[in-house]
């Protein structure tokens, strides 16, 4: 039972919300639209569980005393601070651009964020110059096809349409040639895998007993 | 250790301040950078100029703030260009740390327009299950969102009295950093067959060619680059200046243009070393 | 720049070098700084979750007669028991609906984007007489073998063999475009920091001297 509700809820939501799409049937249309509804009420408490589980791992850290444990206390107190400015003085009002926020918002989690990915380009500069070989003739096609997309953003004088036209060249015959066959597989993928989780072949997502 | 096993073993932060040397440089002694504007960044900008006045354009945010560099300049242009041309808006959010990016957007060139919330624009606001949301909005905008980002019933807002779903709006751009766009694709237009153009992050930009090729978008900004051909266009149709400090990615196109070239270098210089040593070693 | 954004955009430029310092080696600032942005967004979805997700599907219809939307609230609450290892099997109803609507609308959409529309795209005009068809042999030629290449039913020799070497040789320009675009998209974050780093201290500057 713990097991076969599960299967025969996936089956039978599974086929009804495929079989909708070849049938324009008012009350398949209701059911459906029945079906998004349901499914994005629950998606709320899916996202709330990620949330709970992330206070909970800073919880027990500062509990336990952890190593680093007073960097935990920032990011606990940091949560409960915008947890109590979006709640407390305006209640959803604070979602307005100009409150204190959306000012934290803007002012610190915005700033920290983009510069936290900024960092990759330092990477990708460390690992351009340490990793990127030409050792075989597939290593120097690509490296070739980089450099050509590479080289659109810089002025090359007399020779930047020869470069314009090859970059043209390059993205919209082979590399699109190369992402097509890429999207075929992931269509015949997704496809195979929907529906083997349909058919109950594919129960990962249950966990264990 | 020979010369070129030296330079191959380099400790990386070397290499950290080169670039951090090159972008503080360029930052400071700016120049300008030549653009090619590319047909697909022009097909999405002709086709907002073809829209008439009170037309209804829908744009689909899905990125949080470290995709802000690449894709929030695509969503000032858009914006400000729909607004200087009373194009009304309706917007959506379907990232999770997103919200915040839109509202900012529209809270700054609202007011600059002199725009109403409700009567020239609407804000959807933010729903979980990106794919889910799509499908619903397909049905009907107030199957996901009954309620705007602000609280305000759908249904009390003038603008949304002759809107129902897709078939509404003329056409939908989705300006996003990650799995969203997949969805947009296979959803709103796969299913729906509504009008739909990207906007997409660097990364991301040559994996959609195929969709552009066979029309399933009509239009695709790529990454920065991209970001600052739409704004060459829209400072072209005086929706955006200059003066005004609105030309935010075409600021940044002269630090690309430094260090890739300098990244180039490094490359070169790297497989120079790698070939030397390998030959100094077989010697 | 008015007093207060300039001391908000000191705040942010403060916690952007914070980030940066750990270019150099960890350190407390960049520790702070990052556990900062992990609270703070927390806390940040959290409101938002509550405002633009909960109240508007859950609580307000709830509160406003529509009392059949207490058995999504119930399905999405039963989501939480995966918490406990006990009574995790409340969960899989759940999920499964959730996981069944999902994989139903998936297979005949993906199918319809990802393969036969994409199938269709390649049957294209040929010929000798123009560019455009001379590229379009050369698209049809390269999905083919690119498809060929990830046929691994069959040993890759003799023409299928060729075909497949000339469908990597396709893949790698693909992903050599891809790394090209990574690099732009990558320093594109870098540069887009470092114009707010020169434009913030430019306005320090004119207002304090």
């Amino acid at each position: 039972m713990r097991k076969t509700l599960p299967i025969a809820i996936v089956a039978g939501v599974g086929f009804f919300m495929l079989i909708q799409y070849f049938i324009p049937l008012e009350e398949f249309e209701t059911l459906y639209e029945w079906a998004l509804d349901w499914t994005m009420v629950i998606g709320c408490f899916a996202m709330a569980l990620g949330l709970y589980s992330l206070t909970n791992v800073m919880v027990n850290k500062v509990r336990r005393k952890s190593p680093g444990w007073g960097y935990s206390l920032v990011a606990l107190g940091g949560l409960v601070f915008m947890v109590f400015v979006g709640l407390v003085p305006h209640y959803q009002e604070s979602l307005k651009y100009g409150t204190l926020f959306m000012d934290i918002f803007t002012y610190i989690y915005i700033p920290i964020q983009a510069a936290m990915f900024s960092l990759l380009a330092f990477y990708i500069a460390s690992a351009a110059y340490r990793a990127f070989r030409a050792r075989t003739i597939l290593a120097t096609i690509l490296l070739v096809s980089a450099i050509i997309i590479m080289l659109r953003l810089v002025p090359l004088g007399p020779l930047s349409p020869i470069n314009q036209w090859l970059v043209n060249f390059v993205l919209t015959v082979p590399n699109m040639a190369a992402k097509r066959a890429f999207w075929l597989g992931v269509g015949l993928g997704a496809s195979a895998t929907a529906l083997k989780i349909m058919l109950g072949i594919e129960r990962g997502y249950m966990g264990r007993d | 250790m020979s010369f070129y096993e030296r330079m191959m073993n380099l400790d990386r932060r070397w290499i950290y301040l080169v670039i951090g040397l090159v972008v503080v440089v360029t930052a400071i002694w700016s120049f300008t950078v030549p653009l090619y504007v590319t047909p697909e960044v022009r097909s999405i900008y002709d086709y907002v100029e073809s829209l008439m006045p009170g037309d209804v354009l829908m744009i689909g945010v899905d990125y949080d703030p470290s995709a802000l560099a690449e894709l929030h300049p695509m969503t000032y242009a858009i914006t400000r260009q729909c607004f200087a041309r009373n194009i009304k808006l309706l917007l959506c959010c379907l990232h999770q740390n997103g919200p915040g990016m839109v509202e900012q957007v529209i809270a700054e060139v609202a007011k600059e327009y002199g725009k109403v919330n409700g009567v020239d624009y609407v804000y959807m606001g933010y729903k979980p299950y990106p794919g889910i949301t799509i499908l619903a909005m397909g049905q009907n905008f107030r199957i996901p969102f009954p309620e705007d980002y602000y609280g305000t019933p759908l249904d009390s807002l003038p603008m949304m009295r002759n809107i129902t779903n897709f078939d509404n709006v003329r056409a939908i751009i989705n300006i996003s950093a990650g799995s969203g766009t997949e969805y947009w694709i296979n959803y709103a237009n796969g299913r729906y067959n509504a009008k739909l153009a990207i906007g997409v992050t660097g990364v991301m930009t040559s994996d959609y060619y195929p969709f552009l090729q066979s029309k399933q978008i009509f239009g695709l900004i790529g990454g920065m680059k991209g970001a600052s051909e739409y704004e060459y266009l829209a400072a072209k149709g005086g929706y955006i200046s200059k003066e005004k400090d609105q030309l935010v990615a075409s600021k940044s196109m002269p630090i690309q243009t430094t260090t890739h070239v300098v990244i180039i270098l490094f490359i070169v210089v790297g497989n120079v070393g790698y070939f030397m040593s390998k030959r100094k070693k077989q010697g | 720049m008015g007093t207060t954004e300039l001391i908000w955009n000191g705040v942010a430029a403060f916690l952007v070098l914070s980030i940066y310092s750990f270019l150099y080696k960890d350190n407390p600032f960049y520790k702070f700084a990052e556990h900062l942005v992990v609270g703070v967004s927390a806390g940040y979805f959290a409101m938002i979750l509550y405002y633009n997700a909960f109240l508007p599907k859950l609580i307000h219809p709830l509160s406003s007669g529509q009392y059949w939307y207490v058995i999504p609230g119930i399905l999405g609450l039963l989501m939480w028991a995966r918490f406990s290892r006990k009574w995790q099997w409340l969960s899989r109803p759940t999920l499964g609906f959730v996981i069944g609507s999902g994989a139903g609308v998936a297979i005949p959409l993906y199918l319809q984007n990802y393969v036969l529309r994409q199938l269709s795209a390649s049957m294209l005009p040929v010929g000798f007489s123009s560019w455009p068809q001379i590229t379009n042999i050369l698209i049809i030629i390269m999905v083919f073998c690119a498809l060929a290449y990830f046929y691994f039913s069959k040993e890759h020799t003799g023409v299928f063999g060729g075909a497949a070497k000339f469908g990597i040789w396709t893949l790698m320009v693909g992903f050599g475009a891809g790394f090209g675009m990574t690099v732009m998209g990558r320093v594109a974050l870098l540069a887009e920091r470092v114009v707010f780093l020169r434009d913030y201290f430019h306005q320090l500057w004119n207002a304090v001297f």
